[in-house]
């Protein structure tokens, strides 16, 4: 192995080497900069010297793997790899400020601090997800923001790439990364399950809104085996005021099997985004850990985690993914709700981990003050949650699976726009345009959607009768 | 340079086609042949003659059990590729003999080595089949990285300076970096008989000098390649296993 090369002043492919600002147990980190790059940027260099943890090299080649082929905001974007060969680097972009290992300090947090922190993590783990890679070390310290609020993941050296050999794979005969934060199956091997990150999130969620860690600090493997078959004291054991949906969600994340977790990290931003609408199970209310019969037969029954077939982490978040249909309970035809809720049943047939949103837009005025209140005295807003309910029930969705929007707006497009971009929504379901002299003066709101969404769109007319060919439309 | 390294094309005429093109079209620069080129496949002739036109522009060959079998009846065999092997024999001409004769059992080229079946005893046609066979063809080679075929189905192994395995299936159009500091064994489909469930006829590119490795698909007339070996009075069973990619 060639002596290190690094030191301040030197040049390495065109790098100049600045000061060292960390120095932990795998890696190094200096500042560099290069001419023609005007980020700020890091260099990271491995421990490789003789005596070093070997896991240093390994994890150092993941992050050589990975880095260059992640994209977006919530990632540090990656301008350089070297190799072993020569001198082994990664060049980042430096993300100013710290990571939220700063803030251990002021925990407890608010819940509603905590709720939109963590919902800013799970977005970042869902994008994360989406390229494939599952993180494995998510902690305070893997995580910083962005001045414009974006969360953003770092630390790939123990992460899983679903397209790239796993080197870590036989590397350790125990499993490696950061015992409070380690989701049970880690234990078993399982490398390739993205709902480990989200049962590391829910810890840091718990930690954060309790400031205490679910599984204690235990770094023995004997003291992290027992989260196989040991469920963690309730936050309401700990704060009585924790909200029963807060608590909902972050034992959610801590279910012991990843089945019973939150399918993918799009749909638990979704539930911190939407807190009235997380629905509350036996978990939201409870005080006391499982009773001690559950918690032997997990422990002695072999059946309990079975070894599972090995999963595709693209086809899982496929499986799961955010449908919003748009609805106008108001002015749509029977029929076109009809082939709406068709459509909607088709598609949610194939795909048992999807969620459904239903959205109602309630059109504001431009000029006009209005009134909550409709001419009859009702409250227009509950009328057309009432009537999304009532639209959405022969779905027999479970609740957990379906939610209901009112969004306010005085352009219904851009409302729906917005709302599936904040929502991570993979695929919006929408009526035709219905021919009608006002609609065609206001334009269409599907057409709209359909060639301004980032996602798939369906546009649903109902279905064509005999005679109607002269007055139907093109493109809605 | 940009390799396209093809294996076990055994007489896919409409395979090799498809993958020559697909492999032009991504840029390829060079060619090598990982051996068996004949046995199952109607078209010896064409893909024979084609091999060696491409070693005569300076593409690289090496010998696969089916080649070996084409001159002698030592090697041992089912009973579909036997049949297969003695109607080949018949058609290939001396020059196409001698080829299939004088390929080498393995070339080294640069920290590269192909091979046919694997690195540790060739002439003994292993299979690589788990990271334990992989593992005892990469002790048993310098080499960065080794490319062979023989199995019909993808896979990439790598092994760390402690020896300790990696595995993967490769997806297809990924690019994956080999790094250096650790040795690969690329596992390659088959052009003309995938037996991975995919029945598209596969090959690889790979970049010498970013060291990257994608394992491509080529879809090709399969319908063409299985009737020419049904009116040849081959088993029909090298004909059907063809579209269902077994």
């Amino acid at each position: 192995m060639p002596k290190p090369l690094v030191r301040s002043g030197a040049v390495i492919d065109g790098y100049t080497i600045g000061e060292c600002v960390h120095a932990g147990g795998m890696a190094t980190l200096w500042t560099v900069t290069h001419p023609g790059i005007d980020v700020p940027l890091l260099m990271k260099i491995p421990r490789v010297s003789e005596g070093e943890d070997p896991a240093a090299i390994v994890s150092f080649e993941m992050e050589m793997m990975i880095l260059p082929r992640l994209a977006g905001p919530h990632v540090p974007a990656c301008f350089g790899t070297g190799d072993f060969a020569h001198q082994a680097y990664v060049v980042i972009e430096r993300i100013s400020g710290t990571t939220l290992y700063k803030r251990l300090s002021d925990l407890p947090l608010p819940y509603d601090e905590a709720r939109q922190l963590v919902a800013k993590i799970a977005t970042a783990l869902a994008d994360l997800h989406r390229q494939n890679v599952i993180h494995h070390d998510i902690k305070p310290s893997s995580i910083m923001f962005r001045e414009s609020g974006e969360a953003v993941l770092i630390d790939y050296g123990l992460s899983h790439h679903n397209h790239l050999p796993d080197l870590l794979q036989e590397e350790f005969r125990l499993p490696y990364g950061t015992a409070p934060y380690m989701a049970p199956e880690r234990l078993l091997g399982v490398r390739d399950d993205p709902r480990s990150d989200l049962f590391s999130l829910g810890v840091l969620l718990y930690f954060f809104t309790t400031g205490e860690r679910p599984f204690g600090e235990g770094e023995t493997l004997r003291a992290m085996r027992r989260r196989l078959w040991r469920d963690p004291h309730p936050p309401r054991a700990l704060r009585a005021d924790y909200p029963p949906w807060l608590q909902e969600v972050v034992l959610r994340c801590l279910e012991i099997e990843p089945v019973w977790r939150y399918p993918t990290a799009s749909q638990l931003a979704f539930d911190l985004a939407h807190p009235d609408q997380v629905k509350l199970t036996a978990r939201a209310e409870r005080l006391n850990r499982d009773p001690l019969g559950v918690v032997w037969r997990r422990r002695f029954n072999q059946g309990v985690m079975q070894p599972r077939a090995k999963s595709d982490v693209a086809a899982q978040i496929a499986s799961s993914p955010i449908l919003a249909v748009a609805l106008d309970t108001v002015e749509g035809t029977p029929e076109l709700n009809e082939a709406l809720r068709v459509t909607t049943e088709r598609i949610l047939a194939t795909l048992p981990s999807a969620r459904l949103a239903c959205l109602n837009v309630l059109k504001l005025n431009r000029i006009a003050i209005d009134r909550t209140l409709d001419e009859q005295g009702s409250n227009k807003h509950i009328d057309r949650l009432v009537a999304l309910r009532h639209w959405a029930t022969p779905l027999k969705l479970d609740e957990s699976r379906l939610s209901v929007h009112v969004l306010e707006a005085i352009d219904p497009a851009a409302a729906i726009l917005e709302f599936a971009e904040a929502n991570q929504v993979d695929h919006v379901i929408i009526g035709a345009r219905q021919s009608s002299f006002r609609r065609t003066l206001l334009g269409s709101v599907s057409a709209k959607v359909a060639s301004e969404a980032t996602c798939t769109v369906t546009v649903v007319r109902p279905p064509r009768m005999a005679g109607d060919a002269g007055g139907s439309e093109m493109a809605g | 340079m940009l390799l396209a390294v093809f294996s076990d094309i055994h007489g896919n005429r409409q395979a090799f086609e498809a993958c020559l093109k697909l492999a032009r079209a991504k840029g390829a620069e060079r060619f090598v042949l990982l051996g068996d080129f004949v046995g199952y496949g109607a078209d010896p002739e064409w893909v024979v003659d084609t091999a060696m036109e491409l070693v005569a522009q300076g593409a690289i060959a090496v010998r696969g059990n089916h080649d070996q079998a084409v001159n002698s009846s030592a090697e041992t065999m089912n009973a579909e590729a036997q049949i297969a092997i003695e109607w080949t024999r018949g058609r290939l001409d001396a020059a196409q003999r001698r080829f299939l004769a004088e390929l080498p059992m393995q070339v080294a080229d640069g920290d590269r080595l192909f091979v046919h079946s694997e690195a540790s005893s060739p002439q003994r046609w292993h299979y690589v089949r788990s990271t334990a066979d992989a593992a005892k063809s990469l002790i048993s080679t310098p080499a960065h990285v080794t490319f062979c075929g023989h199995i019909h189905r993808p896979a990439l192994y790598s092994m760390s300076v402690t020896a300790k395995m990696s595995s993967l299936v490769p997806k297809t159009d990924v690019s994956v970096p080999l790094l250096r500091g650790r040795q690969w064994l690329a596992v390659l489909g088959s052009v003309g008989q995938p037996r991975d469930g995919d029945p598209s006829a596969a090959f690889v590119l790979f970049d010498t000098v970013s060291c990257q490795i994608t394992y491509c698909r080529a879809p090709y007339d399969i319908e063409t390649a299985a009737s020419r070996i049904r009116q040849n009075g081959l088993p029909h069973w090298l004909a059907d296993r063809l579209s269902q990619g077994r």
